[in-house]
């Protein structure tokens, strides 16, 4: 039995079967492309030429406006961390990222903060879910730096000191009006204890 | 003075006695083969790479630098040269060892050994190199040419045909079937594409009634329009030549040997500095088959102003003027393929053996008998 064979017809008049005006036509649109690009590399105008190229280092593309970069943590109007460790951040990350150990504000005037708050950026997915679930504006992602590369892993594991010195003021209300609600509203029943409070007590401002 | 011309004489011996021919040979290998040879072919791998990348909109590797020495990063091949030293020379456990181990040097030397017959400078006068001599005219010349080979091109053929070798036995010492079809393949492709290479030259050994590639150029004139591609046969000579030349190197668009997204090819087990013979090789034989084409083709050495340099500069000068034309067209041309290999799609293999024996070889035979008609309707007016 043989095998059979389908041929099929190759369409093309004498000049495309002897490639050689298509070759033609294709090295004139290469050339042309090089000529201008090295041309106007040569004479420094780059920008006029047609190399989409971006020297990295030295030039790099503007990132857009909700890149999401490393994290950082908010700060209150006394530099103190904004995070009241309410554990959603943490709760949330698809990457169990974020460790968080709050505890209580030696000065009272804060009911809860974390006393560490470490992000492995290593484990991150930089999917802002933990930015999303913060209720307080405490952490964020809009430092537009990428996570650096490091030599050992402990080093890409960010501490509250690290994140915090990104951190600025943010211009949300700082959530509720904290351990100190009962006096500013005159309420007469007092906090026990040695705890008193420190300078004003926080209001709704800033 | 008297003691420069005794060593001078002393090296050189007598003018044409085989002294003399073996010493400028030496010193024209140095130059040719080894300066101008291995220098343009390294400097290609860098200029394939920034020229292929102006030409897709990109700028290319320009970063390698000497301190402050960046030269748009023309140090690259320096870089990879290094790079090829210091990886693993690794050599698969159930290769053919010596055969593992020739394949590289049989891929490069064919292509060093054609340099050999090109000429690329008009001659030295000898004992007159510091007088004007106008329309080089000399008694003694010296060659600019490391052998003066009366079969010239044949000599060419021979050699070139001699680097399949390299390529089939790299395929077939490797133990790798991806290697083993890689050198299959680059054996018939060179077998094929051989014949007609020969078949297109012939026909220009008739025009030019000799085959020695120094005479092939003083039968050419200064002005382009006197070189040797102007006519029907010359340019369908050219075309084939240049079709067939680009087949032997084994590069796009004729690169089934390689053929990089299927097979890699027959240097597939190769690294480290090995695979840098075949790379250079590679080069190599774009460099000295453009030089073959232009010494055929475009005039070698010769340009328009020829003759009025050598009535206004002494013979040292008008050899140093000549070198840095043939040098200049050798780049162009070089170039030229370059761009070619970064412009056309490759063929399919058998699409590849069709062109090759449906195509060009009957071409270049018909092209032989318009050449023959064409001496004789010449040698008849």
């Amino acid at each position: 039995m043989t095998i059979r064979v389908k041929v099929v017809a190759r369409p093309g008049s004498l000049s495309q079967q002897a490639y050689l005006p298509a070759i033609a036509h294709g090295m004139g649109i290469t050339f042309r492309h090089f000529m201008k690009n090295w041309m106007l590399n040569l004479t420094g105008n780059r920008k006029k030429s047609e190399i989409v190229t971006v020297q990295y280092p030295e030039e790099t593309v503007p990132y857009p406006e909700r890149f999401r970069g490393l994290h950082r943590l908010m700060k209150r109007d006394d530099d103190q961390v904004r995070c009241v460790a309410c554990m959603l951040c943490a709760a949330v990350c698809p990457a169990h990222c974020i460790t968080i150990v709050p505890e209580e504000a030696a000065d009272g005037r804060i009911e809860k903060r974390p006393a560490i708050f470490e992000i492995d950026e290593l484990r991150c997915v930089v999917c802002g879910l933990c930015t999303e679930a913060c209720p307080c504006d405490a952490i964020r992602m809009d430092t537009k730096e990428h996570a650096k590369p490091v030599y050992q892993r402990h080093v890409a594991v960010l501490d509250k000191e690290e994140l915090l010195s990104r951190g600025t003021l943010s211009s949300a209300t700082q959530g509720g009006v904290g351990a100190f609600w009962r006096e500013s509203e005159g309420n007469d029943r007092q906090t026990t204890g040695e705890v008193q409070p420190a300078g004003p007590p926080p209001g709704p401002a800033r | 003075m008297e003691l420069l011309n005794k060593i001078v004489n002393i090296v050189f011996g007598e003018y044409g006695s085989l002294q003399f021919t073996i010493v400028w040979a030496v010193i024209w290998i140095g130059l040719i083969q080894h300066a101008v040879g291995m220098g343009t072919a390294s400097i290609l791998t860098w200029l394939e790479r920034r020229q292929s990348a102006m030409m897709q909109d990109r700028l290319g590797p320009n970063r390698a630098n000497i301190g402050p020495f960046r030269a748009w990063g023309i140090t690259h091949f320096l870089a990879d040269a290094l790079k090829f030293m210091f990886k693993e020379d690794f050599v698969p456990p159930k290769a053919h060892k010596f055969l593992f181990g020739l394949a590289p040097i049989l891929a490069m030397a064919p292509a060093l050994i054609i340099a050999t017959i090109l000429p690329f400078g008009a001659p030295l006068c000898w004992g007159h190199m510091n007088e004007v001599l106008p329309g080089g005219v000399c008694e003694t010349p010296v060659n600019l040419q490391i052998a003066h080979l009366d079969v010239g091109v044949l000599f060419y053929f021979a050699m070139s045909s001699l680097s399949v070798f390299g390529a089939t036995l790299a395929g077939w010492a490797s133990y790798n079937k991806w290697a083993m079809m890689g050198g299959l393949r680059a054996s018939a492709q060179m077998m094929s594409y051989e014949v007609t290479m020969g078949m297109a030259i012939v026909a220009m050994f008739l025009i030019y009634g000799t085959m020695e590639p120094g005479a092939m150029v003083f039968s050419q004139g200064d002005m382009p329009w006197e070189w040797g591609i102007w006519g029907v046969p010359h340019f369908a000579a050219f075309i084939l030549f240049l079709t067939s030349a680009m087949a032997e190197t084994k590069r796009t668009p004729f690169d089934i040997p390689e053929g990089e997204p299927e097979i890699i090819g027959y240097f597939v087990e190769y690294s480290g500095l090995r695979f840098g013979l075949f790379f250079l090789g590679e080069f190599l034989e774009v460099v000295f088959s453009s030089g073959l084409i232009v010494t055929i083709f475009f005039g070698g050495w010769k340009f328009p102003g020829y003759q009025w340099v050598t009535e206004h500069v002494p013979n040292y000068g008008v050899s140093a003027i000549t070198f840095a034309v043939w040098m200049t067209k050798v780049f162009i041309f070089s170039s030229f393929q370059l761009a070619v290999r970064w412009s056309l799609p490759r063929f399919r293999s058998d699409q590849l053996m069709q062109l090759g024996w449906q195509r060009l070889l009957p071409l270049s035979i018909a092209n032989l008998l318009i050449a023959a008609g064409w001496v004789m309707y010449r040698g008849a007016n």
